[in-house]
């Protein structure tokens, strides 16, 4: 197992560096604190770059020692949304970090270059100008994650985006259903880096899961995270074609072990896309992976995420479950097109005071 | 961060700001009334008086003044609902149904102000209040609604007990009251109940909104008040049933209180529920699980887990992980609805939460706590876990009632039973593993009266609630927590025993021949001995004592049993225990038969014996001994049919009732009938898997000693039943005091009855004790159902399931 190197820079509430000795902290009730509500607020930490995981050779101890109750985790799922809510200027600031974790999508058989051309030029400038000033924001910069698209038009997003650092990311490795001869899968993620695509996200072959091939798995996407090169790859595990919560468990670790920079749920074709229990499963694996290698793989829920009030709730998973590190884009990234406008219109509203309309929203 | 932190603040810390629930209408409903309430009486509000102040403890504010439940406000509220009590009884099922369900869409159309009542009133979260509370009460009519409609259809034979008194805690102010209310007005009871003195305004709420729908008078009143009101109506003397849920300390001095008086009882108490975690389990599921479990309404929860049993290999890294999770909790303004934790109920309760954990730190077990630091404004404690906890530690065995979690450590799946059973509690467990194998094994072994499996805090009106042990007696929930405020039909009234105090016994010094004999064939002596753990004993005290027949003639002796003979037979019992209660159903019943045969086999000599020691006639002597076999039939019948239930709970999963034999049961006779009473009570005790220690007929006992070779040539294993012969009263004291007998059922005289009741509560025994006659003879009064019951109790398993 490698050594912990990354742990300083993203430990979160190790114990033994927040918790002084209890006996010296009791009796509690009579510190003060400035603010009302107690609860883990972690210092603002300087956003390190993060060193990037590289595998570990495959564990199979740690695959099949795995158990996720599929009923306690519902539960607790089920209570995320309703143990945390954010309001006012607390959920406007909220939404604006969410915009920054966009990964703008569109993987359509229709799509050409003029809509790919439109989804860039709204990845470069997310927010109405008004918007932006009224919510003070004109220094932020904002701009989404990345933009998301099929091989053939990472070049057509490339260009669009020449002059901002918003990375385009290519689903290679034949999207969404994995099937295609390995070579050839191989040889479209070459051309899709070649073309300029700094983020891969690979599709594995569910068949490797539902028949317990691990090494399989895990030499295919070794095999992909390889052909990446520079590229940062998001391992995109089909989670609604998995059957059980134990195998998208057992997935998530196997893809972490092969070099996953990302796990992602779906590629928004299967009949499930994202839920919270994927999400709180796949989150509580990478703290696993993070605790016993040092290594910090990032999480993307992708496909049915299209409100504001739903993507705040996969932010307070990932707040709680990993803390505040894993609110950030190089370790966040949420798959979407729709959530964009849903997200101006709940910020137009936090202006005005008034319900927005779409149709005022620049579309995408 | 404060109010005024800039988006642009925000959008770098991404902290959660606040996100407070309105109390807007909440304080519009107390200043509606001014800040003060009078009782709910016979309909009517009464005049404020004598009141005390009722306070927010999230802010330590005044949030009203309630009046102090005088004894003229029970009489008057208990007169009310004695008043009330025919008509409402009088109803069709269906009337009553639909009052319930005007009732349950009542508390559903006003949920929100409910929860936000509810919350500034206790101190507990919104989120709770708002999701699991108030749904539950709603969840509690409703289904209370249709056992008021079946009622007649499925309990016939049944009515309700008449006016019940009901006393309530502090911790689920409104829930509590619905499991009180809800089933006792299905079952056709009127109410009088009082709030903890902490929490009673949505009981008061709760009163106006059953007076806005128009449920009649009286019949349900709402009194206010601390202990002192609960006193009079626990002693008041026109209340027939009281239910009371609180403290183990309190409900033992209302089994006290009521011993004797007829009053039927229902306890729900304390307890010490463990929390068992095997290697196999999913540790971040169980995480969850254990916020669930004792951080839920601050650990103030009769049922949390605040036992750990963590097995051995995984147990360090559970306790990072809680750690690591305990440092995300947060703690606030109750109404935030963004907090996990609320504030405690009262300045006392905080008091005896900080106690207790200083003297864990002190005995030396080590307390993590999290790094932030709770509000000052109210009553707040945070969430605390102990290591290095060991069993003989003060925090591992007293309630705590507080967000305290103590964690211990086991190696195999047996300790884990025993470490989990060793308390005098038995109110819930959770238990966490991968395997259903283990799972449905330690289950049955847990003495409690709630299994969670792979889940914890799971609670629903369908599948009764309560305790085994000093939890209390009783369920909530389900048919099982109907049958608590429903009685028999008795035609003609219940008459009593006639049972008198026995006679000064007589001396043992026989100073003429006994038995007919002549010089040359003296009588062989064939005095019986006591019937202990398979054997026949001597007495400990070396005496005996004569019985005489109908005309003061010797008919024969009996050996003296007393204290020391109880223990002997107790701890027989108790060794045999464990194998019978998990002896299959059918093994019993054939053993049952058996001893029919057998007994069957010597029929003249158990008709003459009950002839010669009671002069009845020979037919009905005969009529008795058919009796008896016939019945020792009916319970081999049983024995393999009494089955449990499998509730139907909204979960993806099932709610396994099973009835669970008490454990060891101390069983006195009625004085008539000596074979029948003895085998009418020890049949069905024996069937459903307890061990029995028996205190047979007190003046003609010498059928329950024939009855000690039956036993031995009828394969029944050494300790099931063992049989102490001698003074009926001295010796059921013994039983009824003796903490290792878990349940206690007396057929006697009314100060027997007292006693028996009295003496239970050392350690919350179950109790069937009357000195009421039955007609042993008959059916419906001297056999079936009702017996099974009273030798059971159920144990609910929620297991559940999903890959």
């Amino acid at each position: 197992m490698s050594a912990k190197r990354n742990l300083e820079t993203i430990s979160t509430s190790s114990s033994n560096s927040v918790a002084p000795s209890a006996a010296a902290r009791e009796p509690r009730a009579t510190q003060t604190r400035p603010t009302l509500v107690a609860g883990a607020t972690e210092d603002i930490k300087p956003v390190s770059h993060l060193e990037r995981n590289p595998g570990v050779p495959l564990d199979l101890d740690a695959v099949r020692s795995i158990h996720v109750n599929r009923s306690a985790v519902e539960r607790r799922a089920a209570t995320i949304p309703t143990r945390r809510t954010v309001k006012k200027q607390w959920q406007a600031a909220w939404l604006l970090r969410a915009v920054t974790l966009i990964d703008l999508t569109t993987l359509a058989g229709d799509d050409t270059p003029g809509n790919v051309r439109r989804l860039c030029a709204k990845a470069r400038r997310p927010l109405r100008d008004d918007l932006e000033r009224s919510l003070g924001l004109t220094e932020l910069g904002l701009q989404v994650g990345a933009v998301c698209v099929y091989h053939a038009l990472v070049r057509t997003a490339v260009d669009a985006l020449a002059g901002t650092s918003v990375p385009v990311a290519a689903v290679s490795a034949g999207f969404p259903a994995g099937l295609s001869p390995v070579e050839q899968r191989l040889d479209e993620i070459r051309a899709s880096v070649a073309d300029g695509a700094r983020e891969i996200d690979i599709v594995i072959t569910r068949a490797h899961v539902l028949t317990g091939n691990w090494q399989a798995l895990y030499d295919e996407v070794r095999a992909f995270r390889d052909a990446c090169g520079d590229a940062h790859m998001k391992a995109i595990l089909a989670t609604g074609e998995l059957a059980t919560l134990n195998n998208v468990a057992r997935a998530s670790v196997v893809a972490m072990q092969a070099g996953a920079d990302f796990i992602k749920t779906s590629t928004g074709k299967e009949g499930i896309n994202a839920t919270l229990s994927f999400a709180l499963v796949m989150a509580r694996m990478i703290r696993e992976y993070r605790d016993q290698t040092g290594y910090a793989v990032g999480f993307k829920p992708a496909g049915g995420i299209r409100s504001a009030k739903s993507v705040l709730e996969y932010m307070y998973l990932m707040k709680d479950e990993l803390g505040d590190r894993w609110l950030r884009p190089d370790l966040f990234r949420i798959g979407a097109s729709a959530l964009l406008t849903d997200i101006e219109r709940q910020l137009e509203h936090f202006v005005t005071g008034r319900y927005a309309a779409s149709h005022r929203m620049p579309m995408p | 961060m404060n109010d005024m932190s800039s988006v642009a603040e925000i959008f770098e810390s991404l902290e959660y700001g606040p996100a407070p629930e309105s109390d807007k209408d909440a304080l519009a409903w107390l200043s509606k009334h001014e800040h003060v309430f009078g009782h709910f009486i016979g309909g009517r509000w009464t005049q404020p008086a004598e009141t005390f102040d009722v306070f927010n403890p999230a802010t330590r504010e005044s949030l009203a003044r309630v009046s102090q439940g005088t004894a003229r406000d029970v009489n008057a509220a208990v007169a009310a609902a004695r008043a009330a009590l025919p008509s409402w009884r009088g109803l069709t099922p269906h009337a009553r149904a639909r009052w319930l369900y005007a009732l349950a869409r009542g508390v559903q159309k006003h949920s929100r102000l409910l929860a936000v009542l509810e919350s500034m009133d206790n101190g507990k979260s919104i989120r709770e209040t708002r999701d699991i509370d108030i749904p539950l009460v709603a969840r509690h009519f409703y289904h209370h609604a249709g056992w008021a409609q079946l009622l007649d259809a499925e309990f016939p034979g049944y009515h309700g007990v008449g006016v019940v008194g009901q006393i309530i805690p502090w911790n689920f102010p409104l829930l509590m009251l619905a499991w009180k209310v809800a089933p006792a007005l299905a079952a056709g009871c009127t109410i009088v109940i009082k709030p903890a003195e902490f929490t009673p305004l949505t009981a008061l709420l709760f009163a106006e909104l059953a007076a806005d729908i128009g449920l009649p008078p009286g019949v349900l009143n709402v009194l206010t008040g601390d202990g002192e009101t609960g006193k009079l109506i626990v002693d008041h003397p026109d209340v027939d049933k009281i239910a009371f849920t609180g403290s183990t300390e309190v409900g033992r001095a209302i089994r006290r209180a009521t011993a004797g008086s007829g009053k039927r009882l229902s306890l729900e108490l304390g307890g010490k529920s463990p929390f068992i975690v095997y290697d196999d389990a999913d540790l971040d599921s169980v995480v969850e699980g254990v916020v669930d479990a004792i951080w839920f309404n601050q650990g103030q929860v009769c049922c949390a887990g605040s036992r750990l049993l963590a097995q051995e290999g995984i147990a360090l890294k559970l306790e990072a992980k809680l750690r690591a999770r305990m440092e995300k909790l947060r703690i606030g303004p109750p109404l935030d609805k963004a907090v996990d934790m609320g504030a405690i109920v009262a300045p006392v309760q905080l008091e005896r939460i900080r106690a207790l954990v200083r003297q864990g730190v002190d005995e030396g077990a080590r307390m993590w706590q999290p790094s932030w630091a709770c509000p000052t404004e109210g009553y707040f404690y945070p969430p605390t876990l102990f290591t290095d906890v060991s069993p003989s530690s003060t925090i591992a065995q007293v309630e705590i009632f507080g967000p305290v979690l103590v964690s211990m450590t086991f190696r195999t799946p047996e300790e884990s039973v025993a470490l989990a059973n060793n308390t005098p509690y038995g109110l819930a467990a959770s238990l966490w593993t991968e395997s259903i194998n283990l799972a449905l094994d330690i289950a049955p072994q847990l003495k409690c009266g709630v299994v969670w499996v792979n889940s914890t805090n799971l609670f629903d009106a369908a599948a009764g609630f309560g305790g085994y042990r000093e939890s209390g007696f009783g369920r909530e929930g389900g048919r099982e927590g109907l049958y608590e405020y429903l009685t028999r039909d008795v035609g003609g009234g219940m008459r009593d025993t006639g049972e008198q105090p026995p006679a000064t016994r007589h001396s043992p010094v026989v100073t003429h021949p006994q038995y007919p004999g002549t010089a040359n064939s003296p009588p062989i002596d064939r005095t019986p001995k006591l019937f202990i753990g398979g054997k026949q004993a001597r007495p400990d005290s070396g005496y005996t004592r004569r019985i005489l027949g109908p005309n003061g003639e010797i008919v024969g002796e009996a050996g003296e049993g007393n204290r020391k003979d109880i223990r002997n037979a107790v701890e027989a019992a108790h060794a045999a225990y464990k194998a019978w209660s998990k002896a299959a159903g059918h093994n019993r019943a054939q053993i049952l038969y058996y001893i029919a045969e057998n007994l069957a086999s010597r029929s003249a000599e158990f008709a003459n014996r009950i002839q010669l020691m009671t002069g009845r006639d020979p037919d009905d002597a005969n009529r008795e001994l058919e009796a008896a076999v016939s019945r020792l039939f009916t319970y081999g019948a049983w024995a393999d049919k009494y089955d449990g239930a499998v509730h139907s709970v909204p979960i993806r999963g099932v709610a396994i009732a099973m009835n669970e034999p008490i454990g060891v049961l101390g069983i006195t006779c009625p004085n008539e009938l000596p074979l029948l009473g003895f085998v009418s009570l020890v049949a069905p005790a024996i069937a459903t898997g307890n061990t029995v220690v028996v205190v047979p007929s007190e003046p003609h006992p010498l059928s329950a000693t024939d009855f000690y070779s039956v036993l031995e040539t009828s394969d029944v294993p050494a300790g099931v039943v063992n049989i102490v012969t001698g003074g009926k009263d001295a010796l059921s004291t013994v039983m009824s005091e003796h903490d290792d007998v878990e349940g206690m059922w007396y057929f006697g005289r009314a100060e027997g009855v007292k006693a028996v009741e009295y003496a239970s509560a050392s350690n919350m025994k179950r109790t069937w004790a009357t000195a009421h006659a039955r007609d042993w003879f008959d059916a419906g009064d001297g056999e079936g159902r009702e017996f099974l019951r009273q030798a059971t109790q159920v144990k609910n398993i929620w297991v559940p399931y999903g890959e």
